[in-house]
């Protein structure tokens, strides 16, 4: 027969390390609360017809958060054989928080107490008897992470699944509460199921938002409920939703008064406490927090990161794999655009997705070290007044500290941002800080304009920053990214020392996925910029062509028309940009090809009247330079955003924002600098460029209109 | 009576009230910061927000802003 088994739980209580030495299925174990979105599947390792579902990390089943429903409105209607309530038994009172909502769901339940060995090593003793008996349900000790009780938890889960399913409802409140639930109980029995009336009659006391609206009670019905809930409340002097949250905890604390004995006194300085002493003190946590973030930037992104990717890009493929090809095929008497195709549409294709591995890995190492160790909530600790003020998390510092050495593991790492919301914006706008490379060209363009001054640079990062202030301001205001405010109501967890095999799995599950997902989609793309830049129609044939008659500079020159305004309508700049889609390094490469100078990666002096031909003025080359900033990235930093943004919509939105976003700064910068330098005359552009000015300065100041809404409930909620 | 934000750092302090509406108001009663709950104020964050709390055995962080709407004895 086979069984469906939920397992439920806090975030931070070691779920998603009990679900794995269940399942066998290696997943990540993080320390930040909600890592667990999507819904994860597992068979036992031992008896492959038992199911588990783990379920996301959650505190309550209110009706705010989207874990929250979804937990609940799986619950209720897949009708799991049982559940599995992991509990962490350090913090035994705002686990059980969750437990007696679980319970109500008369589904069976077996407690898992989690951290045992942590229990213990405090001195702490919890009364497992006394607590079984108090709860109703077997309680089993464990310890998820040093694998013990794993077999005593599996039978006991299986026998409660199998066992009948009546069982008497916990009944945690107080004489007058429960009277009003049987009264609500006895008012919809005829409408739902008889397993979850007390689920339903509890969550209707509350005035669950969602339950009202998903029974849709007629209108004399509903004024019966209220009226229950009204006499109580006078009675409670609180109103509903309070009484039951006060109801519940006092419930529990009298079950942890009688059943666990604390060897420390309360509020003595565990651990963990002393090291957090050091790492958020209100002098030190700065000092800390630039040296941890300094060492993940220098070992992943410029020094050992760098290393090997370019190793990967210039010697495994560019030096061994590449030319080895290239005299095979020679040999073997293949034709030109078949040597080409394979050594530079398939192997260069193919070294793109591979060279960003070990950044990749390095940074999703560091990622989970500091996620699996706590820092991370520390992080958003430490930086949540900051980002706030721009509508971000915390969080989001990581994302754009590694951006500025490549955006692809930024947006990855992305995904430790738990509201969907901000971590959408933060993939959006984290490429616009200026990525590694990035660099050729604004060495390039600020030797060509500025005479390759030193603080061209810090500039260029400086105006990514702006850029990302500007944009998150921009998009707050949208309705797509308004919404509820995140709460940032956060449980700091305790720190923990990670355990090599958890993060090893993750690392490895991270590079292969973006290997798999990205690497093809990067691969093709690759393959077909190889073909537009390659081939071309010259002499009434199509064939391998030089770049200046290639399809790329045939589209450049189509295109050209659009960039007129933003002062580099030629094809030569034009073509550039678009070979920019392919690797952001190729547009300085593509420069150098187009004006006849062959390869070239940094400025040099000759280019000065080489490039006459791409810009006419300097201004329109700064025009360029920002444009070919702020625009969307890279292809494989576009295939990572298309994966890690779970919607389509929200995937074109960003590319047709960055786009426009870049575009409009490029229009304005090169029109209204021109004006000022007197190098561009006022024109109908002149005019557009100030409307897009005013229309800028426009959104970043308007009032944000769902704050002023959500104020006005705010204050109708005071007033009631 | 004051508000939860206005605690000096180090004290311990009664819950008496949690103001305002919806998913805010539950979630800081979810976590277990309810009426009668005995809260300490562990730290402010270095950039004076957020603020660092220790109740019911664990370590929670809350804004100012939020702070402000717990009545707290």
């Amino acid at each position: 027969m086979e069984l469906k088994i939920a397992l439920a739980g806090n975030p931070n209580c070691g779920k998603t390390t009990l679900f794995n030495r269940l399942t066998g299925s290696s997943q990540y174990v993080g320390n930040w609360p909600g890592v667990t979105v999507e819904k994860k599947e597992g068979r036992l390792k031992v008896e492959k017809d038992v199911i588990i579902q783990d379920l996301p990390g959650i505190y309550s089943l209110s009706p705010y958060t989207l874990e929250e429903v979804v937990t609940r409105d799986y619950l209720v209607k897949e009708k799991h054989d049982a559940i599995i309530n992991i509990i962490d038994g350090t913090n035994i009172e705002r686990n059980l928080y969750l437990t007696t909502q679980l319970m109500e769901l008369n589904i069976p339940i077996v407690v898992a107490l989690n951290m045992m060995d942590l229990v213990r090593k405090n001195g702490d003793d919890i009364d497992l008897d006394k607590l079984s008996r108090r709860l109703g349900c077997k309680v089993v000790p464990i310890s998820a992470l040093k694998g013990e009780g794993d077999m005593v938890l599996i039978n006991e889960i299986k026998s409660a699944a199998m066992a009948n399913r009546a069982k008497e409802a916990l009944h945690v409140f107080d004489g007058s509460v429960e009277h009003a639930i049987a009264h609500i109980e006895e008012s919809i029995e005829s409408l739902v199921d008889k397993d979850d009336l007390r689920w339903f009659a509890v969550k209707l006391f509350e005035r669950d938002e969602k339950v009202i609206g998903d029974l849709a009670l007629d209108g004399s019905l509903m004024e019966h409920i209220e009226s229950h809930i009204a006499d109580c409340e006078k009675e409670m002097d609180d109103d509903a939703e309070s009484i039951i949250i006060n109801q519940r905890y006092t419930y529990i604390q009298t079950i942890a008064e009688a059943c666990v004995t604390r060897k420390r006194p309360a509020g003595a300085l565990s651990m963990s406490d002393r090291i957090d002493r050091i790492v958020t003190n209100r002098f030190l946590a700065l000092p800390v927090f630039v040296i941890v973030m300094f060492m993940v930037y220098f070992v992943s992104v410029t020094t050992v990161g760098t290393v090997l990717t370019d190793w990967i890009n210039d010697t495994l493929f560019g030096a061994w794999i590449q030319p080895a090809a290239q005299s095979a095929l020679t040999t073997a008497g293949a034709s030109g655009w078949l040597v080409s195709l394979v050594v530079d549409g398939v192997l260069g294709g193919l070294a793109a997705p591979i060279s960003f591995v070990p950044q990749m890995a390095l940074v999703f190492l560091f990622l989970s070290l500091l996620e699996d160790c706590g820092y991370m909530s520390r992080v958003a600790f430490i930086m949540d007044r900051v980002f706030r003020r721009f509508g971000l998390s915390g969080k989001s510092f990581i994302p754009f500290l590694i951006s500025s050495g490549c955006g692809v593991p930024a947006i990855m790492a992305c995904r430790t941002i738990e509201n969907e919301k901000d971590r959408r914006m933060t993939m959006m706008t984290t490429t616009l800080i200026p990525c590694g490379a990035k660099l050729p060209v604004i060495a390039v363009i600020a030797g060509f304009t500025m005479g390759g001054a030193w603080w061209a640079a810090p500039l260029t990062y400086f105006a990514g920053m702006i850029m990302v202030i500007v944009s998150c301001i921009i998009l707050k205001k949208m309705k797509m990214f308004a919404g509820e405010p995140a709460p940032f109501v956060m449980e700091l967890p305790q720190y923990h020392v990670p355990s090599a095999k958890g993060i090893g799995i993750h690392v490895w599950e991270r590079v292969w996925s973006f290997l798999k997902k990205a690497g093809t989609v990067l691969f093709l793309c690759c393959v077909i910029m190889w073909f537009l830049g390659s081939f071309g129609v010259q002499n009434g044939a199509l064939g391998l062509v030089d770049t200046e008659h290639s399809f790329m500079a045939a589209i450049g020159g189509a295109i050209a028309w659009i960039f007129v305004p933003l002062g580099f309508g030629t094809w030569q700049a034009v073509a550039s940009s678009i070979s920019g889609f392919a690797a952001k390094e190729a547009i300085v490469s593509t420069m150098g090809v187009i004006s006849g100078m062959g390869a070239v990666s940094g400025y040099t002096g000759s280019m000065d009247t080489a490039f006459t031909a791409f810009f006419p003025t300097t201004i329109a080359a700064v025009a360029f330079l920002l444009f070919n900033l702020f625009d969307s990235p890279c292809l494989a930093a576009i295939t990572a955003m298309a994966k890690e943004m779970g919607s389509r919509k929200f995937f074109w939105f960003a590319l047709g924002f960055q786009n426009l976003l870049a575009y409009c700064v490029a229009l304005m910068v090169y029109q209204l600098g021109g004006l000022a330098t007197a190098t561009v005359a006022f024109g109908p552009w002149t005019v557009v460029a100030l409307v897009m000015l005013a229309a800028l300065v426009y959104l970043l100041f308007r009032p944000d209109p769902n704050k002023t809404q959500r104020g006005h409930v705010a204050i109708q909620g005071a007033a009631a | 009576m004051g508000t939860l934000k206005d605690v000096k750092v180090g004290d311990t302090v009664t819950v008496k009230k949690i103001e305002g509406v919806g998913p805010t108001r539950r979630r800081i009663m979810d976590m277990g910061v309810t009426k009668g709950t005995r809260v300490m104020v562990r730290k402010v964050a270095p950039l004076g927000d957020p603020m660092e709390l220790n109740l019911r055995g664990f370590e929670m962080s809350i804004r100012k802003a939020d702070a402000g709407l717990i009545l707290v004895e």
